[in-house]
């Protein structure tokens, strides 16, 4: 918040060759101590906004899915650059970030396999065009009939066996660069639901 | 036992999608947060940083413009007329441990990997509220002490010469980033 008068001077101790320097703790004054058990639950007051917030969520992972397809489309016709690679990257790795919040985390996993293609392929113009359109279908279709397929479990299906395809392929070509090969093998920090 | 008042904190949320800013900004002033800055894009949040003078800034990593890592590094310039020690959470869909050691080297508070929570969100701002970490300036870092822990099995050069560490033990950001929630 405002401060009203300028925080005091780090603290700062000199060795040889770094400092350790301690700042003012300018936010403790936030810090407040309550009685064991207080009914104020700040974290169940945000999941339960989430929860009113999330009528919307569909409508939200249709635009997402609709600017992905913008993107894709930017590349055939103008082929991979900076700018449509990258906003075909930033639009597939805000659905892998944000699908399983809006409850489609069978989309998100097909967008991590589209993302991994883009950061890792060797050269993107020969990345087959099927296989990062099929990405683009099936997140599309996951989102689309969502609660037919999703029920079916067909979504989990399309996105494992999407992975899959993409790992053999990004696998293949990599098969020179162990640096990246180490990459596409590590496991994700995202721990499994 | 501790709490935050929220309302005695300023954010600033860096996010170029519209939608990760309103669940944010939802958590936020679910919170009990008033003062939520939003910027769609590393630049803008750079000026908004130097205007708003923000407690905490929530950044994701992939932003058109500069990115997050890079919005840290400017952040994080020790010399300059702003804060250099504002608490960053890295907030992103990048989930490779490659990316939290880039984080940590850009001088990164806290990393929460999406997809995002609540308790999540509240716990690595109950972190860097509660416990903030002193600041190490070497020839090539400028950023919140990197060191969580000690071991004396480690065998590798050492970084830092001509003191003893002093360690706040705390999870590395790897282990934060493995936990759910």
């Amino acid at each position: 918040m405002a401060k009203n008068k300028a925080p005091a001077p780090p603290k700062v101790q000199a060795f040889a060759d770094h400092q350790v320097i301690t700042p003012p703790n300018t936010l403790k004054h936030a810090i407040r101590r309550v009685i064991d058990r207080e009914l104020d639950d700040p974290v169940a007051r945000a999941e339960q906004a989430l929860a009113n917030l999330s009528g919307e969520f569909k409508t939200w992972m249709r635009s997402e899915c609709d600017r992905l397809a913008a993107a894709h489309a930017a590349i055939l016709k103008k082929g991979f650059d900076t700018h449509t690679r990258g906003e075909l990257f930033r639009a597939a790795h805000d659905i892998k970030g944000d699908a399983s919040t809006f409850g489609f985390p069978a989309a998100g996993v097909a967008a991590e396999s589209l993302c991994r293609i883009l950061e890792h392929a060797p050269d993107l113009d020969a990345v087959p065009p099927d296989l990062i359109q099929h990405h683009i279908d099936a997140i599309q279709a996951i989102v689309r009939e969502h609660n037919t397929i999703e029920k079916a479990g067909v979504a989990n299906e399309l996105s494992a066996r999407l992975r899959a395809v993409a790992d053999d392929y990004l696998t293949l070509v990599n098969r020179d660069r162990p640096d990246h090969l180490e990459m596409i093998s590590a496991p994700s920090i995202v721990p499994k639901e | 036992m501790f709490r935050i008042d929220f309302n005695k904190l300023r954010f600033l949320v860096c996010d170029d999608n519209p939608h990760m800013r309103r669940i944010l900004r939802t958590l936020l002033h679910s919170f009990g947060a008033r003062e939520v800055y939003e910027a769609e894009d590393g630049a803008t949040a750079l000026e908004m940083y130097s205007h708003y003078v923000p407690d905490i800034v929530i950044a994701d990593w992939a932003m058109p413009i500069f990115d997050g890592l890079e919005l840290a590094q400017m952040i994080r310039q020790p010399d300059s007329k702003g804060n250099p020690y504002a608490p960053i959470i890295m907030l992103t869909g990048h989930s490779e441990k490659r990316r939290i050691t880039m984080a940590r080297d850009a001088g990164v508070t806290e990393f929460l990997a999406k997809p995002i929570s609540a308790k999540g969100l509240y716990l690595r701002i109950m972190s860097v509220v509660a416990h903030p970490r002193p600041f190490i300036k070497t020839k090539n870092y400028f950023g919140p002490d990197r060191r969580r822990n000690t071991t004396v099995a480690y065998i590798g050069p050492e970084r830092r010469n001509g003191g003893e560490a002093e360690v706040l033990q705390q999870p590395s950001l790897l282990d934060k980033a493995r936990v759910t929630g």
